[in-house]
């Protein structure tokens, strides 16, 4: 075992889209209780993709994206990163705040208020998806803060696709959508654990 | 009018004009634009990581720094260039997420630029220009016919270097 994503098998890949799925699920109703209603949740998909594509899915490599990321540590050591189109972040943020509270009067950007909260979306996304996979592998993973840019989605994905790309050449995400009342919105994680750690996680997987 | 060739992440072509090149949405990746005025040839390499040696699964050449610009001259010399007539152009290599400074980890974009720098050097190849470092993303094109590469980036004017 090289600890190259580029040879999964398919059941190291249907394992980890599991996980995907109870990550996503978890996250889902950490997202609800934020919210402070329900929140519907789709099929989540798993993708091993190469650097080229990554970009593709969200809309192209210049299509504006909010990054959330943040490093992890403990028994896996690598990044984990959540994505979302700038249009599903307002989206997301308008389920939280008042209009006026999005977007400054006569602004294109968010405003404070709106960065923190999609600061803290992420944070709480990550945060339950990290706790399913720390769970289901007994394995301790801490986080620390997160940092948050908005920007051009390959410019934003290359920081995860650099740490991939000591690996190899793809990259594992999982695409998940959430949101209220049928809007729903994609949300993406892509996870970076290092070699050695992406090997404690397939072992302790049973694989 | 000629096309755009794009070129992706991890990936390099080379372009004549009145064609022009382009790669989109750089990070801390860093684009690295080698060009033959005499004959208006130019090669766009987007880069990804600074050292093929370091890397255990090294066979993408377009990937790293050293093995890209090497790869770049040898199809820019198939194509009709002269490599003592070089110059390069450079942009990208930003520190997307504001980590604590000094991590090895989060100072990749530097390391890009660092490396880039270095091996173009070691090749006595000029850089006539760079836009390199900062927290924001870059979409690049350069026009061979002109030899300028216009830089684009969210919420700014374009640029050209």
């Amino acid at each position: 075992m090289e600890g190259r994503f580029d040879d999964m098998s398919q059941i190291q890949f249907d394992v980890l889209r599991e996980v995907g799925n109870i990550g996503a699920g978890n996250a889902t109703t950490a997202l609800a209780q934020l919210i402070g209603g329900r929140v519907e949740m789709g099929v989540p998909t798993v993708e091993l993709l190469e650097f080229k594509e990554l970009a593709e899915v969200i809309g192209g490599a210049e299509n504006l994206v909010v990054g959330v990321l943040l490093r992890l540590t403990g028994e896996v050591k690598g990044m984990m990163m959540f994505v979302l189109e700038k249009s599903s972040a307002k989206e997301l943020v308008e389920l939280l705040l008042h209009e006026d509270e999005i977007k400054e009067e006569g602004q294109e950007e968010f405003s404070e208020m709106a960065l923190s909260v999609l600061h803290e979306i992420g944070n709480i996304i990550i945060g339950a998806y990290l706790s399913s996979l720390s769970t289901l592998t007994n394995l301790k993973i801490a986080m620390s803060v997160p940092h948050m840019a908005v920007d051009m989605a390959g410019a934003i994905l290359s920081v995860p696709a650099i740490e991939f790309g000591k690996m190899g050449d793809k990259a594992l995400m999982i695409e998940s959508q959430f949101g209220k009342d049928d809007q729903l919105v994609s949300g993406y994680f892509i996870m970076i654990p290092d070699a050695k750690s992406y090997e404690k996680i397939l072992k302790s997987l049973g694989l | 009018m000629g096309k755009q060739i794009k070129v992706g992440m991890a990936d390099l072509n080379i372009c004549s004009s009145p064609d022009t090149i382009t790669t989109l949405g750089l990070g801390s990746c860093v684009g690295i634009v080698l060009y033959d005025a005499s004959i208006k040839v130019c090669g766009l390499a987007h880069i990804m990581l600074p050292d093929s040696t370091q890397i255990r699964n090294n066979e993408n050449v377009a990937k790293f720094a050293d093995t890209a610009i090497d790869v770049l001259i040898e199809k820019l010399v198939q194509a009709g260039a002269n490599k003592s007539r070089f110059t390069a152009k450079i942009a990208g290599g930003a520190q997307m997420f504001a980590f604590s400074a000094g991590n090895e980890l989060t100072r990749v974009g530097e390391r890009n630029v660092d490396a880039t720098k270095t091996k173009l050097k070691s090749l006595g190849i000029r850089i006539l220009a760079e836009d390199v470092g900062l927290n924001y993303g870059r979409t690049i094109e350069f026009f061979p016919e002109t030899g300028q590469l216009m830089i684009k980036a969210v919420g700014k004017e374009v640029k050209y270097i």
